[in-house]
């Protein structure tokens, strides 16, 4: 009698270890929210523009996270899945922009431009600061003139207080 | 006291590079902005030649490829649908009568616009449609046509002259019929 009863429950051991095994080898098949949208966040369904596939509430949408979900459980990697939609859809599908052709200029531009405004700003701002160094420049040599002028001739007294009058006025 | 300051100028070649970007950019700029401001293809417009690959089961004439010029002589009636799109739904019996009624005599062909394979084949079944359909590829034939949306019909006559546009799901089948007959007679 204890004998049969060890033996039921062996077998019942038995039987619940495999079809535990097999319930957990049927949840890793399905890929998870997170996986599908992981891969849909970088792709735009073209009837909903400007919403990515991750968030888009549309029906169409809800059709292509199933394909992603589909593709995943067969395998399929992130990049083989994009290529898939691109190859039924067009380029359109991506949240960026395959790096061929015209497209270059999406990624080439924006920095080109910006280094392009950075050197303009900084030669501007060198224009506007030579002035000022010049200007002081200018001061020393206008002192020099003042004091080499001390006890020189009436002409030279009379263009230093012509000068002076001319600062004064600036001043 | 300005005069004092001596700016180095740029040297030519880069100013002539730098206008020569600009001007290669706004010729860019204005080449795509003309191509999107052309508008849809209109009545009375000749339509360049175009093909339709098709899906298995639904080929032609066991072609899995369609083009404009295979039915040069015929009118051609090219709808786009999708599965998702719920006004089409109310079109596809009559489409598909219509197809039935002419047999052959007026080609019938179905884009399938951004949709996904299983559901386009549960809604060709759900509607037994018999006309040859395929998925709109890359989108190029929308994108040529510049449909607005779906569902969206092109007839076209025998001399491939695009001569009616329908925007919206048919009514009845008799409005499918008139639009055929201005080119049968």
């Amino acid at each position: 009698m204890k004998h049969k009863k060890l033996k039921f429950i062996f077998i019942l051991a038995f039987l619940l270890t495999i079809i535990s095994t097999q319930f957990a080898y049927a949840q890793d098949d399905v890929p998870t929210d997170d996986e599908v949208n992981e891969v849909a966040k970088g792709l735009y369904c073209p009837v909903c523009e400007n919403t990515p596939l991750d968030v888009c509430p549309t029906e169409a949408c809800k059709q292509w996270r199933d394909v992603i979900r589909t593709q995943l459980a067969e395998g399929k990697t992130k990049e083989e899945i994009e290529q898939y939609f691109v190859d039924y859809y067009g380029d359109r599908v991506l949240a960026e922009p395959p790096r061929t052709g015209l497209n270059w200029l999406v990624y080439i531009l924006p920095p080109a431009v910006i280094l392009l405004g950075a050197v303009l700003l900084f030669k501007n701002f060198q224009a506007w600061t030579k002035p000022k160094v010049a200007e002081s420049v200018s001061n020393q040599e206008r002192s020099d003139v003042l004091s080499s002028s001390k006890g020189d001739s009436s002409s030279a007294n009379k263009y230093i207080s012509q000068l002076e009058e001319e600062l004064k006025k600036r001043n | 006291m300005s005069e004092i300051v001596e700016r180095k100028s740029v040297p030519i070649w880069i100013q002539m590079v730098v206008w020569l970007l600009i001007a290669g950019l706004l010729a860019l700029v204005a080449s795509t902005l003309s191509k999107r401001q052309q508008g849809s293809i209109r009545p009375g417009d000749t339509l360049p030649d175009f093909s339709l690959t098709l899906f298995s089961g639904y080929e032609f004439e066991g072609q899995s490829e369609v083009s404009l010029s295979d039915f040069s002589g015929k009118i051609v009636v090219l709808n786009f649908w999708a599965s998702w799109c719920k006004p089409c739904e109310q079109e596809a019996a009559e489409l598909e009568e219509a197809w039935k009624f002419y047999n052959g005599d007026v080609m019938f062909l179905g884009a399938d616009y951004v949709d996904t394979e299983p559901e386009a084949r549960t809604y060709l079944k759900k509607f037994q449609i018999t006309y040859p359909n395929g998925p709109d590829l890359r989108t190029e034939l929308s994108q040529m046509f510049r449909i607005t949306g779906v569902p969206e019909t092109y007839f076209i006559d025998q001399q491939g002259v695009l001569y009616y546009v329908k925007v919206g799901p048919f009514v009845s089948l008799d409005e499918i019929k008139s639009i055929i007959e201005q080119k049968l007679q």
